[in-house]
C-alpha cells in the first residue's frame, strides 16, 4: 500500500507544527533555568568579589575584632566544626536506628503510620520553632546552657527527619529477596540488618547525613535562639590535653559562635569594611557546604559501584 | 525419566504434609494438603499459576513468617525426628537450618563469591578459617561452579553469569548441610544452556539430599523429579510417580493441565 503525494505532505506538515511548540517548551525551559542559574551565580559572584581581599590565611586564624581590617573567623569556624560533630553524633545514631527499626522491626499497624507522618511533618518544621523548643527544653529544663552542646542538640534535633527519611529510602531500596535469601539461610533479623541491611544501604543513609548537615552548617535561627554569642575572642577548651585522662569534654559546655552568626552579625555593622569580612566568610560558608555535597555525590558513587542486585 | 520402577508413594519419606493448610489472612490458599516427600528422590509441585505450589514450597522453611497475617494450619513433619516445621514452638530459623532454598531469581548477595558460599556458616558462628576454605570448596564443587571460580573466590558475585549465579545460590544453599533443599522455579530466569546445566545438577544433588522442586515448565518436572504433585486452586489433585503422571493421570485435571488444555 502506497500513499498519495498529498497525504504524505500532510503527515510531514502535522509533524512540523507539533515540533514547533516542542521547541517552545525547550526554549522556555532553558530560560527558566538560566534564570535560576545567573541569579544564584550573580550573588555568587558578587559576593566573591567584595570579600576577595579579605580572603587571606590570617582570616581564618584571627578571632573577631573591632578593626574590620584585623578580624577573622577563626572562633566561628572553630564553632561550627565543634557544633556539627555534636550534631552528628548525636542524630546519626539516632536516625539511622529509628529508620532501620520503622523498616525492618516496626509492625505495620496505624500507630506506625501516625509516627511515619509525624517525621515527614517534623522535616518541615520551621527551624525557628525548634531554636524555641531547646531553649525551653535544653537551655532552662535541663540547664545545658548556651554552649556548644546545647546548639548541637538543636541542629540534631532539626536534621534528625532527614537523617530517618534518608535511612529509610536507602532500606527500601533493597530487594525483598535479599532479606529472604539471607533469612532462609537461618540468619536473624538483627544479623540480617548488620550484614546486609546496613551495608547495602549506607551509601544512601551517608548521603542522608551530609546533606543533612549541610543544611545544619548554615542554619541561623534556632542558634540565635539559643543565644549564641556573636563576639567570641576565644577558642573553647581543647579536647586533648596533656594530664590523663588526655580527653576533655570541657569544650562542650563553652559559649561559641557559627560561621552564619558571625556573617550575620557583620552585616548588621554600619562599617562597611565589615560587610567585606561578611562577603568572605560568606564565601567560606558556601564552599563548605559545596564541599560537604560534593563528598556525598563522591561517597555514594564510591560505595555504590559495590552494590547490584 | 527414570528406568528403575518407583513404587506409587515414596518407600522412605523425609518430609510429610498431614491435613496441611494455609492462609494468607483470610485467603484460604492451600486446602488440607497430603504430601510425601520421598528421601534423595526429587519431588515437583506443578500447576498453573495462583494454584498455591509456591506458596506450599515456602511453607517448608517458613519463609510466611516473615510477613504479618499469615497463618499454618496442621502438620509438616521432618522425619526421622518427627518436627512439626510449623508448629508456632519451633523457631523458624531452626527450620531454615535444616531445609535450604533456592529462589526464582537468581539473588547473591553484594558480596565476594567466598562471602555467598560461607554465609550460612558465618551465622552459625563459624569462624575458622579453614573449615571456612574447606566449606566453600565442598559446596562450590558440588554446585558444579568449583572449576570456573576457584581463582576468583573473591570476586563480586555479580561479576558472574545469569546460570553461574544460581549455580553460586545453590552453592550457598548446600553450604549449611540441608537435609531437604528447596528450589523455587530455579531456572525461570535462566536461558535454556544454564536451565540444561541446572537440571544436571539437581540429578547429581539428590543423592545427597531430598529435593522439592516448584516448577512451571511440565517438561522440567518430566525430566528431573521422581515424584510429581499436580496443584490447582489450593488443592493437591493428583500426586504420584512422575512417569504415571505423565503417562497415564488419573484425574481429568491434571490430563487437561498436562496436555496444555489450560494452564
Amino acid at each position: 500500500m502506497s500513499l498519495p503525494a498529498e497525504e504524505i505532505a500532510a503527515i510531514r506538515a502535522n509533524i512540523a507544527s507539533r515540533k514547533i511548540r516542542d521547541l517552545i517548551f525547550t526554549g522556555i525551559g532553558i530560560l527558566c533555568l538560566g534564570i535560576a542559574m545567573m541569579t544564584i551565580a550573580a550573588l555568587f559572584v558578587d559576593m566573591l568579589v567584595t570579600g576577595w581581599e579579605r580572603l587571606r590565611p590570617e582570616f581564618f586564624t584571627e578571632f573577631p575584632s573591632r578593626r574590620a581590617g584585623q578580624a577573622g573567623i577563626l572562633s566561628a569556624w572553630v564553632g561550627s566544626v565543634l557544633v556539627m560533630l555534636v550534631t552528628a553524633a548525636v542524630a546519626v545514631p539516632l536516625g539511622v536506628a529509628a529508620g532501620i527499626w520503622l523498616e525492618e522491626y516496626a509492625p505495620k499497624h496505624w500507630i506506625t503510620d501516625v509516627i511515619e507522618i509525624n517525621i515527614n511533618n517534623l522535616a518541615g518544621v520551621p527551624s525557628i520553632i525548634y531554636g524555641l523548643l531547646a531553649l525551653g527544653l535544653f537551655v532552662y529544663t535541663f540547664g545545658l546552657g548556651q554552649s556548644v552542646r546545647t546548639a548541637g542538640l538543636t541542629l540534631a534535633l532539626l536534621i534528625l527527619p532527614v537523617v530517618i527519611v534518608a535511612t529509610r529510602e536507602a532500606i527500601r531500596s533493597i530487594p525483598q529477596m535479599i532479606r529472604e535469601a539471607a533469612y532462609a539461610l537461618g540468619a536473624t533479623k538483627w544479623q540480617t540488618v548488620k550484614d546486609h541491611i546496613l551495608p547495602y544501604s549506607m551509601p544512601g543513609i551517608l548521603t542522608g547525613i551530609i546533606i543533612g548537615l549541610s543544611r545544619a552548617i548554615g542554619e541561623t535561627a534556632p542558634i540565635i535562639t539559643i543565644g549564641a554569642l556573636t563576639f567570641i575572642a576565644f577558642l573553647p577548651p581543647a579536647p586533648i590535653t596533656d594530664v590523663a585522662p588526655y580527653v576533655s569534654f570541657e569544650w562542650l559546655k563553652a559559649p561559641f559562635t557559627v560561621m552564619p552568626i558571625q556573617i550575620f552579625n557583620w552585616t548588621s555593622r554600619p562599617d562597611p569594611n565589615f560587610h567585606q569580612n561578611a562577603a568572605a566568610a560568606g564565601v567560606i560558608l558556601v564552599a563548605m557546604t559545596l564541599s560537604m555535597n560534593a563528598l556525598a555525590i563522591w561517597l555514594r558513587y564510591r560505595l555504590r559501584k559495590n552494590i547490584k542486585w | 525419566m527414570n528406568t528403575h520402577k518407583l513404587p506409587p508413594t515414596p518407600a522412605k519419606v523425609k518430609a510429610e504434609t498431614k491435613n496441611f493448610n494455609f492462609y494468607y489472612g483470610d485467603f484460604h490458599a492451600l486446602k488440607n494438603i497430603n504430601l510425601q516427600l520421598g528421601e534423595n528422590q526429587v519431588t515437583a509441585l506443578i500447576g498453573p499459576s495462583g494454584c498455591g505450589k509456591s506458596t506450599l514450597l515456602r511453607s517448608f522453611n517458613r519463609m510466611h513468617d516473615l510477613y504479618a497475617g499469615n497463618r499454618y494450619e496442621g502438620e509438616l513433619l521432618l522425619y526421622p525426628d518427627d518436627t512439626n516445621l510449623v508448629d508456632p514452638r519451633v523457631d523458624p530459623i531452626e527450620v531454615r537450618m535444616r531445609l535450604s532454598m533456592v529462589f526464582q531469581k537468581p539473588n547473591p548477595f553484594p558480596k565476594s563469591i567466598y562471602e555467598n558460599v560461607i554465609y550460612g556458616q558465618r551465622v552459625r558462628g563459624v569462624t575458622k578459617r579453614s573449615v571456612l576454605d574447606d566449606k566453600v570448596e565442598e559446596a562450590l564443587t558440588n554446585a558444579a561452579l568449583w572449576n570456573e571460580v576457584k581463582h576468583r573466590l573473591h570476586d563480586m558475585a555479580f561479576a558472574l553469569s545469569g546460570g553461574q549465579q544460581q549455580r553460586l545460590c545453590i552453592a550457598r544453599a548446600l553450604a549449611t548441610d540441608p537435609e531437604v533443599l528447596l528450589f523455587d522455579e530455579p531456572t525461570s530466569a535462566l536461558d535454556p544452556i544454564a536451565t540444561a546445566s541446572i537440571e544436571e545438577l539437581i540429578h547429581e544433588l539428590k543423592k545427597k539430599v531430598t529435593i522439592l522442586i516448584v516448577t512451571h515448565n511440565m517438561q522440567q518436572a518430566a525430566r528431573v523429579s521422581d515424584y510429581t504433585a499436580y496443584m490447582y486452586l489450593g488443592e493437591l489433585i493428583e500426586f504420584g510417580v512422575t512417569d504415571e503422571i505423565f503417562i497415564k493421570p488419573k484425574d481429568k485435571r491434571t490430563e487437561d493441565y498436562i496436555t496444555g488444555r489450560f494452564g
